[in-house]
């Protein structure tokens, strides 16, 4: 493996869990609701699944016990803002200060304890591919799973009645809701998808990423999942460059202080923020105007009769 | 025993800690003990070792002792939760991280009967002790191994923040390498936190990449060595031993060991014979603790082990004279024949080989 | 089946009191069946949670002491947050007020500077936060970048700057090398209310801000227009209020009582620049505006309730050895139901087996 591959490879492993989780944001706003508990969700996520992977010995039912804590949370979340018409902003940050407490009740007594690294799954023949064979046909699960649900929810949003269905909700719930689509069923099953992807890339980090749990082990990634969806103007494609964008740029600030370049390394540490708001800054520069952002997001629906 | 009085220049806090100390001279029945955590026990590294020593205590004092901790103290915010301790009872109070020492300090002024201990720091009162561990010690043998074990001629060290105990650190490994592998070179990276453990892996990743085969770390998770072992390198455990995330490239671990201290400690105030002071203790004082030599050659082996007992005899010193810096002039040496301990303490500079510069 | 929500005709001034009050017993039921289920004692944590702290003198000043910058903050992003505009990044507007303020203590540290330096230190504070707020309002104004992501991305850059100076140019050249900047003198210090105590001049501060806060939003246009721009946008528009300069100076505004809020707790509590010097007072602020619902004397009421169970939590490990993590999870639960009870205020609920409409 080449310096080159290797880099490659270490910036897929730190953009996967953004993208998954970001993706899952991305729906639940195109319905119109503004989630801002992924990181709680995703504390949730990397917990339990580790809880569940050690106590049966299984990722498989690991995972399933991380989606499915994601969604549990992302459950919550909706009872409170379709249930009760409340506050989302309030109640996202609710849901993370919840999930972030919860989470540690639920990881203590799995502190110190390790998982096994999942094999990679390697599609023979294509990985033998010079540069990019290794970095795209020899990945884990999860890889492939935050590739296909990027390519799935581009043609779900796009292409399906569903998804059509969805968007006209987020865009304007009362007038949906005049034409009789479903709005608040619509936006709890996309909430509960959001959760889901929120868990699963929880999953990713405690069974994956460092195969191990520990307190807050997700520091800040679900926030950072929340901004790539607004920088990518709520579009599937430009969140997958944005992942990682943001995954490169932390990647390649350790890369630089190793390669001592002598530059402070807070500086270098600010890069992917600055990038982030760079980029988005360029971005609507070339627009001109506001982009993409659902028109009832964040706005409580309640049916006037 | 444990070297003492780190910091002379201290001088009007260290006589007052002097002058002071008959009066708290009284056996005590029971003892009730607190400790202040930066970081949530189950860190599973700084603050974890820490709560090792608090359980220590109390299997060392069966009914003597009741222990009682406060986690995740942030450290602007810290004053509170030390006086909540001290207004509950307890008879000896222990704040585990540098940012706890201003508060420390001021409480411990509020409160002169209650005996106050505080890790990493310099400032001191009558009933304010200070301690810390050699931890350079332990990262001079593994620089040893290191050098002797790198195929590369590139060893690796992932290290949290630039502060002096790091860069202390970082000069002790270099310094061992170098002494048996003069061709041996260094990188560093700084992953900007103590406990990051994904940030972490991926500095340490970050340093596999760019050719490392050894990787020292001084972040507090096994993210990094874990790194080290899913490519097949080697790596040292730091703070806990870590062979269980990594049993193949684990070569030893420098372990945090604070039970035999705070065992000690709350001896002394059961006796009363507390007494504020300062210890710094290394390999021979127990505070640092090397965990068996592991998946190395039996003469890299022989190596370390003769290393670690000669620090532990005192005949060998990481920092002894003369110890050259980056810009090649020899630094002043203020120890008797080594660098002193307020040098060590303070260490803001790299020593002459490591090519990169100190982030400031 | 499912939920359906009628909005009420009138909502009732008692309904509208009641409602937290409703929410905080859910809450803490909730936290009581939790305990019980960890084998502990629901009434003894009740005790040692809330009735405890608050019959005791010194944790009364401690709440103080902890409410002062959770309250500052808050009230500030109130104004931000009744126009609809979202600012996540307090703390980096609080960490950049410190930045700026704590530099004029740092030049003139060991000067006989006289009773200026302390009044100039509180306005370079606010001036530090009002300007590094002004970022994200105005790349939202002139270029329509989302203010969420930015004021979010700007936490981190100005931790990191902070960290780089106490860890750089502003250490403290007698500390060892460690990370942090000298003691300030005296003249650079906020001091306490009463002599001795903890309770520092930042408590007044937002004291006052509760209250010029209620008159502007009851009594001034200002108000008004803030009003507006939340509830209808449109409306706003057409009465010729400008987005932009309503965006501006929400964002100046919060950003500099956060700023005031960073330069008060550095001068009045720590004493000096270290790398941390607030534990997330900007982000738990925002839930602190959300549990005031926006209101300047909720706010102040809030923020007591915070840091009541801040304090709390801390004596909950010491003396019933409940784990922190149980405070946290506690904090989101009573918000959750403070906005759900909001909700129930405003609007009938009523749950439907399916079919019964749309």
């Amino acid at each position: 493996m080449t310096t080159f591959e290797a880099i490659l490879l270490t910036i897929v492993t730190a953009s996967t869990p953004l993208l998954i989780a970001a993706l899952g944001e991305l729906v639940t706003e195109r319905s119109g609701v503004l989630n801002l508990g992924v990181e709680g969700m995703m504390a949730m996520g990397a917990a339990c699944s580790f809880a569940a992977a050690v106590s049966f010995d299984s990722t498989l039912l690991g995972v399933l016990a991380g989606v499915l804590a994601g969604a549990m949370m992302a459950a919550l979340f909706a009872l409170v803002v379709l249930g009760f018409a409340a506050n989302q902003v309030g109640s996202g940050l609710a849901l993370t200060i919840f999930g972030l407490g919860l989470s540690g009740l639920v990881g203590a007594p799995f502190v110190g304890a390790r998982r096994d690294p999942i094999p990679p799954i390697d599609i023979p023949g294509l990985s033998d591919i010079p540069y990019v064979g290794r970095l795209f046909f020899e990945q884990d699960l999860f890889v492939y799973v935050s590739f296909a649900l990027t390519i799935l929810i581009a043609l779900y949003l796009t292409r399906t009645r569903s998804g059509l269905t969805l968007r006209s909700i987020g865009e304007n719930h009362t007038s949906a809701n005049a034409l009789g689509l479903p709005v608040l069923r619509t936006r709890f099953l996309a909430i509960l998808f959001g959760g889901a992807c929120a868990g699963l890339a929880g999953a990713y980090l405690a069974l994956v990423y460092t195969r191990f749990w520990s307190p807050g082990m997700t520091a800040g990634r679900g926030w950072i999942a929340l901004a790539l969806v607004v920088f990518a103007a709520w579009r599937p494609g430009w969140l997958l460059i944005g992942a990682y964008i943001f995954g490169a740029a932390t990647v390649l600030q350790l890369h630089a202080q190793a390669a001592q370049f002598g530059v402070p390394s807070q500086m270098l540490s600010a890069v992917p923020y600055l990038a982030t708001i760079i980029a988005l800054l360029l971005l609507s520069l070339r627009h001109g105007r506001a982009i993409g952002a659902p028109g009832s997001l964040g706005a409580p629906f309640v049916p006037d009769r | 025993m444990f070297s003492r009085k780190v910091f002379g220049a201290l001088a009007g806090v260290a006589v007052a800690a002097l002058s002071a100390t008959g009066a708290m001279a009284q056996a005590k029945d029971k003892v009730k003990v607190g400790f202040i955590y930066v970081g949530p026990v189950g860190d599973h590294g700084w603050s974890y070792q820490h709560d090792q020593g608090r359980q220590a205590i109390e299997k060392a004092f069966p009914g003597k002792v009741t222990t009682t901790f406060v986690e995740s103290v942030p450290e602007a915010d810290s004053e509170r939760a030390i006086e909540q301790l001290a207004r509950t009872g307890h008879d000896l109070i222990f704040t585990t991280s540098f940012g706890f020492m201003e508060p420390t300090l001021k409480v411990a002024k509020k409160y002169p009967n209650i005996k106050f201990e505080h890790a990493t720091g310099f400032k001191r009162a009558p009933n304010l002790s200070t301690y810390a561990a050699k931890f350079h010690e332990g990262r001079y043998i593994i620089g040893q191994i290191a050098g002797k074990m790198t195929k590369s001629n590139t060893i690796g060290y992932v290290g949290a923040f630039p502060i002096p105990e790091v860069v202390a650190g970082i000069n002790a490994f270099y310094l061992g390498a170098k002494s048996v592998n003069p061709n041996v070179k260094i990188k560093i990276v700084f992953a900007n936190t103590w406990y990051d453990p994904a940030k972490e892996g991926d500095a340490a990743k970050a340093l596999l990449d760019q050719g490392v085969d050894m990787l020292a770390q001084h972040t507090d998770s096994p993210a990094p060595i874990q790194a080290a072992e899913a490519r097949g390198k080697f790596g040292f455990g730091q703070a806990s031993d870590m062979e269980r995330f990594a049993p193949k490239a684990q070569l030893t671990a420098i372990v945090d060991n604070w039970s035999d201290y705070y065992v000690a400690r709350v001896k002394a105030v059961l006796d009363g014979t507390w007494k504020s002071e300062d210890t710094w203790g290394g390999l021979n004082a127990n505070m640092v603790v090397m965990t068996p030599y592991k998946n190395m050659p039996d003469d890299v082996k022989k190596l370390a082990e003769e290393t670690e007992a000669a620090i532990k005899s005192g005949k060998l010193n990481p920092f002894k004279c003369p110890i050259i810096g980056q810009d090649g002039k020899e630094i002043e040496c203020k120890g008797n024949g080594v660098l002193s301990d307020q040098q060590v303490l303070g260490m803001n500079f790299y020593v002459q080989g490591i090519e990169d510069k100190i982030p400031q | 089946m499912r939920f359906e929500l009628t909005p009420r005709a009138t909502v009732s001034p008692v309904a509208r009191t009641l409602a937290p009050v409703a929410a905080f017993v859910t809450a803490f039921l909730i936290a009581g069946f939790v305990i019980w289920l960890m084998g502990r004692s629901p009434i003894a944590a009740f005790d040692v949670y809330v009735l405890q702290p608050l019959s005791d003198p010194w944790s009364l000043q401690e709440l103080l002491v902890k409410a002062t910058p959770l309250a500052l903050i808050a009230i500030g992003l109130s104004y931000c947050f009744r126009a609809n505009l979202w600012n996540i990044g307090a703390e980096g507007q609080y960490v950049m007020g410190a930045v700026l303020g704590g530099w004029l203590a740092l030049r003139t540290h060991g000067t006989d500077a006289g009773f200026w330096v302390l009044p100039l230190m509180l306005l370079l504070g606010i001036v530090g936060g009002a300007l590094y707020g002004l970022i994200p309002a105005f790349l939202k104004t002139r270029f329509n970048v989302n203010e969420i992501l930015t004021s979010l991305m700007l936490v981190y850059v100005a931790q990191l700057t902070l960290d780089y100076l106490v860890r750089g140019p502003w250490r403290d050249p007698q500390g060892f090398n460690f990370p942090q900047s000298v003691t300030f003198d005296p003249a650079a210090t906020l001091p306490p209310i009463v002599e001795a105590g903890r309770v520092h001049y930042g408590f007044v501060f937002a004291v006052i801000a509760v209250l010029v806060t209620a008159v502007v939003l009851g009594r001034t246009l200002f108000g008004y227009r803030l009003k507006l721009t939340g509830d209808a946008p449109r409306a706003a528009r057409f009465a010729g209020f400008s987005s932009k300069v309503t965006a501006l100076s929400v964002f100046a505004i919060s950003g500099g009582l956060a700023g005031l809020a960073g330069i008060s707790e550095v001068s009045g509590q720590i004493g000096q620049l270290q790398p941390s010097i607030s534990p997330g007072y900007g982000f738990t602020a925002i839930t602190v505006a959300f549990l005031g619902r926006l209101h300047p004397v909720g706010i102040l009421i809030a923020a007591l309730v915070v840091a009541l169970t801040f304090i709390g939590g801390e004596s909950a490990q010491i003396l019933l050895k409940l784990p922190l993590d149980l405070t946290q999870a506690f904090q989101g639960i009573l918000l959750l139901c403070v906005l759900a009870a909001d909700a129930l205020v405003s609007y009938r609920i009523r749950l439907v087996a399916r079919g019964g409409g749309k």
